[in-house]
């Protein structure tokens, strides 16, 4: 006969069902922060407004990055805004999340062989989902999202993980590309 | 005693509850008047949450202690709102000054603690909150008295709601009809409706106040605005829509109020900061003036 008697789960094993519960609020209220840095940025008003309506996925917009959630990188990135992208990554609060819009965070794009734009955006911050194409469309954004949900319910969006336990490696790719990620200027001092 | 303040928790859990409910269901009529369809109906009990289950930073002490006297303050304040005739937690306490002192309390709480941040984006907003309470408590605060007069010099909610279900007296909505309508003005000012936004002005400063705050204590503060909301539309129910005999009654005044607000600041840009001063220290002053002369001196209430 099986034992009835109520065994009691491990410390581990809750803090595993606490998080599954954490996911479900998380994948279901997602809010962005958008870094509108080249032209991916016109296919966000569309999905915002009326014609594919992501607040319906309770997504939404987020003015500072403390609040957001996911990190919109909405297209090519030179090196002096690849430093401001650094500093507001770092500063959003955990658990976080990157998208990466269209074939320039992906492989440059075609900005390949400028000497002032980054190549390979997962090199410097860890990206969670790309959506490709130059530019990608709007269905295409909206799946990427969705594909994004997916990945936090699957426990595969682990890119913040990843930056902790491989911060040497990032902060070194940094450095080689960037000689310094400190910036300069009035609002840093 | 004790019967008393667990009521009066109950209170404020019951508006958290209700304000986060009907928050929802107007983001999704506000997105139906977007040709949206809107999120689901239980949105703003998922961000509450989902803040809650997120890790944030601190800001030093002061920012961590203002968040939690913010909350206190306003769930104290909620604790004292009669929600029906029969709902009450401190009978005889529920004056309208004890409101308007402890709102005050919250307030200074969430402003000692942006200020607490450092961020200057922060200080605008603080700054921008108070001045926006100091213009709309001038006309409101005018309008209040001007029923204090009327109703026998008695300033308890609850008895100022019974006065206007007695037979033969209109609700103050209607017998005071100019000051009806500075009052729903200057609910608007309180709930930071859009035009009256501009402390918050997601594109101008970047949500002000609220602007160094994520994970916990941005969900702290989602809850206190949610019960701040409760005290504010239900301070309007009882002072000028006659209170609520039962439990159903309130709950639909309560739906009308907060979805007309909605629909009427849909529709809306945002006021700068002279702008929200200078309007209401025109019209809605004006009128309150207006009101208070005719129904007090001349004695003409409908």
């Amino acid at each position: 006969m099986k034992s009835t008697k109520f065994s009691p789960m491990t410390q581990e094993q809750i803090d595993k069902k606490w998080w599954e519960i954490g996911n479900y609020f998380r994948r279901n209220s997602l809010w962005m922060l958008m870094y509108c840095t080249g032209c991916c940025a016109i296919e966000l008003p569309p999905a915002m407004t009326s014609a594919y309506d992501m607040e319906r996925l309770g997504m939404g917009p987020m003015a500072t990055p403390r609040q957001a959630d996911v990190l919109l990188v909405t297209g090519y990135l030179s090196l002096k805004t690849l430093r401001r992208l650094i500093y507001t990554y770092e500063q959003m609060s955990e658990p976080k999340y990157v998208v990466g819009f269209g074939s320039c965070t992906i492989n440059g794009g075609i900005y390949h062989d400028s000497h002032a734009v980054i190549n390979k955006l997962d090199q410097y911050i860890p990206v969670d989902v790309y959506v490709a194409g130059c530019m990608p469309n709007t269905e295409a954004v909206m799946n990427g999202f969705t594909d994004l949900m997916g990945m936090i319910k699957n426990k595969t969006a682990r890119g913040w993980l990843d930056y902790k336990e491989r911060n040497d490696w990032y902060k070194k790719n940094q450095l080689d590309s960037l000689g310094e990620v400190l910036v300069h200027d009035e609002f840093h001092e | 005693m004790v019967v008393n303040i667990l009521v009066g928790l109950g209170v404020a859990l019951f508006g958290f509850v209700l304000q986060t409910a009907m928050g929802g269901i107007n983001r999704k009529i506000v997105a139906r008047v977007q040709k949206r369809i809107g999120p689901k109906w239980y949105q703003e009990f998922i961000d509450i949450f989902k803040l809650f289950s997120k890790r944030s930073v601190s800001h030093g002490w002061i920012f961590d202690f203002g968040v939690i006297m913010a909350l206190g303050g306003i769930i104290a304040t909620a604790m004292f709102m009669p929600v029906t005739a029969n709902i009450i937690a401190f009978e005889g306490y529920d004056n309208f000054f004890i409101f308007v002192y402890l709102l005050a309390v919250g307030m200074l709480g969430m402003a000692m603690s942006a200020s607490g941040s450092g961020n200057p984006l922060a200080s605008i907003g603080v700054m921008r909150a108070l001045t926006t309470m100091l213009a709309y408590e001038v006309p409101f605060m005018i309008v209040v008295m001007t029923i204090i007069k009327l109703t026998g010099g008695t300033s308890s909610v609850s008895e100022i709601a019974a006065f206007q279900q007695i037979a033969g007296n209109n609700w103050f909505i209607i017998a005071l009809p100019l000051g009806g309508i500075v009052a729903i003005i200057s609910l608007m000012g309180m709930l930071g409706k859009k035009p009256f936004e501009t402390y918050i002005a997601p594109a101008e400063i970047a949500s002000g106040p609220m602007v160094e705050y994520g994970g916990k204590q941005l969900g702290m503060l989602f809850v206190m605005h949610e019960i701040t909301v409760f005290i504010e539309v239900s301070l309007f129910i009882h002072l000028f829509l006659g209170g609520a005999a039962t439990l159903g009654v309130y709950l639909l005044k309560y739906f009308l109020v907060y979805t007309a607000l909605n629909l009427i600041s849909s529709v809306y840009a945002r006021f700068k900061i002279d702008q929200v001063v200078v309007f209401f220290y025109k019209w809605p002053l004006f009128m309150a003036v207006t009101q208070a002369i005719i129904a007090i001196y001349l004695g003409w209430v409908i």
